[in-house]
């Protein structure tokens, strides 16, 4: 080849990140992959917000003195870091990033059914997103991210209304998220994408929308009570007004419950595939994976009140959520062991997005066996509100949630960025995370059973060594969460060009470019094929020949 | 040796070790499931891995497979359940002859009043081998009462009472922490509770007292002027109180009560709310007008009012323990 053609810019394929050029090209869109991409730089900028509230609770508790920061500030630092990883960072995550990039390409459609609906979707996010930033930066809310009443309606001075008003905007973004989904897994599936050669990862964000569109307006109803306690002394949960503080809590949990499963299912999802393509495999009882998630979505909203076991319900009720929470866990069960028994005479890949799912396996197996733990009348009353609440939830909510999320960034990140990632730092990087975490949180169990309570900002000097554990954990697992977003950015600019399909992996979206273009399929794809037919493809088999339709 | 690291809790009640127990049995079942789980994932991730020119065997899946990996679990948790269930329930259930201390809590501290009338802040004296039940309200936000030694732990309400009881068996002190966050000093609400051998018990009530909680209730009683209604006979405008805690009480809308810790608060602070049949809803509340203390004190008083003086009490305990909390519930 000559230098003259090597210094010649070579014509780039037009895709659907070339395509347009400029800001108004993106805030405007209402391609679903830009969308996708807008979510994914908001909501990492609210992730590294959200862990940088948490870094500086840990260095608080390095010592049991308080004496980094205010008693106050604290309490603040705990709320907020709650609220922005719940609700703008957890709930959007795979979701609206993932999902949003996915789930047309998935079924084989141009788009998601309202397009329109998706880009509001997302302007409803940031509208809320910047509203709790205002919030954060002119004062703040102390009363951690569940709001319990009366205090945050008659004892707080801090922002409760407008920390409210920021979550309900962002609520309807979940909720249209969800509604959009619905209808697209309805309405678009391509032909001869039948409900069982779905993938499951469109199995566990369809059970996702379903909890989003019937659970969030619960919390949005409740905000609006609070606010409304608040501002005008309407007598709702205050008992000095005549009102019930433990409505209140039956409110907030109706949606709150289910809201971890907002979170968990679609990185079961994620998990499904990944397990999937890397043990060359059609994931094992494919229908009791789908129906699980179903199950889980169906239960999640039976178990509410296993959150109020001391918080003064009657002792029948509470016999009917320990009940009704074992029953949820059974669904949870089933997934394990279903990905457990794909391995079985697998053809096992180590790459990093199988490396997220091995520690997504070890993670949230151990979480949902701690959540046996609290589902136990009599264990719970020792250990609710304690540090052993603390860890299981987050051994979901970041074991689970969170390493399902860059587990599926890796995996897609060829497909939506085009460029290939440096394997080995990501395997590195899944190292990391996977010690950092269980350093950070293991401890906190133990804690937990010794007594200690959660939203501490002193504590008796017996739990140090404990929490100092604590602290050095949290400070790898922040390298570790640093890594990949270092090393994305950097594979944008320095990274190989990515192929269709450098996985050799199933489903539609590889058989598009990488990246796609803008309406994802040259022509509507027709699908021959059941999901994961890994046999077909190692087997040598073209799908491409398939799609021409 | 483990003074500064120490990996499991100390055990001062009779409940320590039941709820350790089953936390044990559960350490050993889920033990045993992740065990099971990592050493299947890590054997076929070792032993399937990739080989060249080596195709991944596709196997549909199995139904029995699912069936049984659905059932064992399921019958397994029913085991843990019931456990659960039973520990729990008898943490709930006060015993009939309990010593009484009324908690108050307050931004930022635990206020306690024993029956016979000591009062002491953020420490709680109690003899070691009896029962003692805590009727607990809240003068603010939701406080909750946890002594990790006695594997206990209740929120305190404002507005209602909620119940918890121990029974300490080993002497010592203990950390009463508050669970629930309450705000600013939420870290700062903790106390102790000293448990005493009854001789040392014994010499530390005999401290200086104004006497029972239930006479400081008398004198309330008097001072507000109630006994001229709630009179001993049945002349009263209101209902005569003698005898009457403990006993189901028939209400104008023909409804029946327990006359717990919570309808009498109820009816002293919101008489309309229930009203005894067969009298008029004439009685003005007295709420913002007594303090939480005064309350406990007057509740003490008629509760004292029960036929057999203190055995009265015991009536009251037998009904179902869920009534403390579950009528609660049901006063808003």
């Amino acid at each position: 080849m000559s230098m003259a053609t090597a210094t010649v810019q070579p014509v780039e394929r037009e895709n659907y990140l070339n395509k347009h050029y400029g800001a108004g090209s993106w805030l405007f869109t209402t391609d679903h992959k830009r969308i996708a991409l807008l979510y994914l730089i908001s909501i990492t900028l609210f992730f590294f917000i959200g862990g940088f509230f948490a870094l500086l609770i840990r260095l608080e508790l390095l010592t049991p003195a308080g004496d980094l920061v205010q008693a106050d500030t604290y309490n603040k630092l705990f709320t907020q870091h709650g609220m922005v990883m719940v609700f703008f960072f957890l709930i959007p995550s795979i979701p609206a990033v993932l999902g949003n990039f996915l789930v047309p390409m998935m079924i084989g459609a141009k788009d998601l059914a309202f397009p329109r609906i998706n880009l509001l979707s997302w302007y409803l996010y940031i509208i809320g997103g910047a509203m709790m930033i205002h919030c954060m930066l002119t004062g703040g809310v102390d009363t951690g991210w569940t709001f319990y009443t009366p205090f945050s309606t008659a004892f707080t001075n801090t922002k409760i209304v407008e920390a409210g008003l920021a979550i309900f905007v962002a609520g309807f973004s979940s909720i249209l998220t969800g509604l959009n989904f619905v209808v697209t897994i309805h309405r678009m599936r391509a032909p001869g994408m039948t409900w069982s050669r779905l993938p499951l990862f469109i199995w566990a964000h369809y059970a996702t929308s379903i909890i989003q569109i019937l659970g969030t307006p619960v919390i949005a109803i409740t905000i609006v009570l609070v606010a409304a306690e608040r501002a005008l002394h309407l007598g709702i949960f205050d008992p000095k007004l005549g009102g019930d503080p433990l409505l209140f809590q039956h409110l907030f949990w109706f949606y709150s419950h289910p809201a971890v499963y907002i979170m968990i299912l679609p990185s079961m999802g994620v998990v499904t595939e990944i397990i999937a393509c890397f043990s060359r495999k059609r994931i094992f009882g494919y229908s009791f994976v789908a129906f699980s998630s179903i199950a889980i979505a169906v239960f999640g909203f039976l178990v509410w009140a296993h959150h109020m076991f001391v918080a003064g319900i009657s002792v029948y009720a509470a016999l009917i959520f320990s009940l009704l929470s074992y029953a949820v866990a059974v669904p949870s069960a089933v997934k394990v062991f279903n990905w457990t028994a794909t391995l079985y005479k697998g053809s096992i890949h180590y790459d990093a997005p199988m490396l997220y799912a091995f520690g997504f396996l070890g993670l949230f197996t151990m979480g949902g066996l701690t959540g046996l733990f609290l589902a136990a009348l009599g264990i719970n009353v020792h250990v609710t509100d304690t540090y052993f609440v603390v860890a299981h939830f987050h051994y979901i909510m970041v074991g689970g949630a969170l390493m399902g999320y860059l587990g599926g960034m890796h995996f897609w990140w060829p497909k939506i960025s085009g460029k290939l990632y440096p394997e080995s730092w990501a395997r590195l990087a899944a190292l990391i995370v996977f010690i950092g975490f269980n350093l950070t949180f293991f401890p906190q169990f133990i804690l937990g059973y010794l007594g200690m309570p959660r939203r501490y900002y002193q504590y008796p000097a017996e739990f140090q060594v404990l929490n100092v554990l604590s602290t050095a954990g949290a400070t790898v697992l922040g390298v570790g969460y640093l890594l990949p977003m270092v090393y994305f950015l950097w594979s944008m600019r320095y990274g190989k060009p990515a192929p269709p399909n450098p996985w050799n992996a199933a489903g539609l979206e590889w058989m598009t470019p990488s990246p796609p273009t803008t309406f994802n399929f040259e022509q509507e794809p027709i699908v021959t094929w059941e999901a994961y037919n890994y046999d077909e493809i190692d087997a040598g088999h073209k799908q491409e020949a398939h799609v021409v339709g | 040796m483990f003074d500064n690291f120490p990996l499991w809790p100390s055990q001062a009640s009779s409940a320590a070790g039941n709820v350790d127990a089953l936390f044990i049995f559960l350490l050993i079942v889920s033990g045993m499931m992740t065990l099971l789980i990592f050493t299947a994932v890590v054997y076929f991730a070792a032993r399937y891995r990739h080989r060249k020119g080596v195709l991944a065997e596709q196997i549909e899946g199995s139904t029995p497979l699912e069936l049984t990996w659905s059932i064992i679990p399921m019958g397994v948790f029913m085991v843990i359940f019931a456990w659960g269930a039973v520990v729990y329930f008898k943490s709930r259930t006060p015993p009939r002859d309990s010593t009484e201390v009324y908690v108050v809590a307050k931004q930022w501290m635990w206020k306690l009043e024993h029956a016979e009338g000591q009062r002491e802040i953020n420490e709680l004296h109690v003899p070691v081998g009896r029962d003692v039940k805590l009727i607990m309200t809240s003068q603010d936000v939701i406080h909750s009462f946890y002594v990790p030694a006695f594997r206990m732990k209740q929120d305190v309400l404002p507005g209602r009472y909620t119940v918890a009881w121990f029974h300490a068996t080993k002497p010592g002190t203990y950390h009463l922490f508050c669970a629930e966050y309450c705000g600013t000093q939420h870290s700062g609400m903790i106390g102790s509770i000293v448990v005493q051998e009854p001789a040392e018990y014994e010499a530390w009530m005999s401290g200086g007292t104004s006497g029972p909680l239930s006479a400081t209730g008398e004198k309330i009683f008097a001072e507000l002027g109630c006994v001229t209604c709630h009179r001993t006979d049945t002349q009263g405008r209101g209902p005569n109180l003698q005898g009457v805690f403990g006993k189901p009480v028939l209400l104008e809308d023909g409804r029946t009560v327990t006359a717990d810790e919570n309808y009498i608060r109820e009816s002293i602070l919101d008489p309309g709310a229930k009203v005894v049949n067969g009298f008029k809803p004439v009685m003005p509340t007295f709420q913002g007008l007594v303090s939480e203390e005064q309350l406990n004190a007057l509740v003490a008083y008629v509760k004292s009012l029960a036929p057999a003086g203190p055995a009265g009490a015991k009536t009251a305990m037998a009904a179902p323990q869920p009534g403390a909390q579950g009528k609660g519930s049901q006063v808003q």
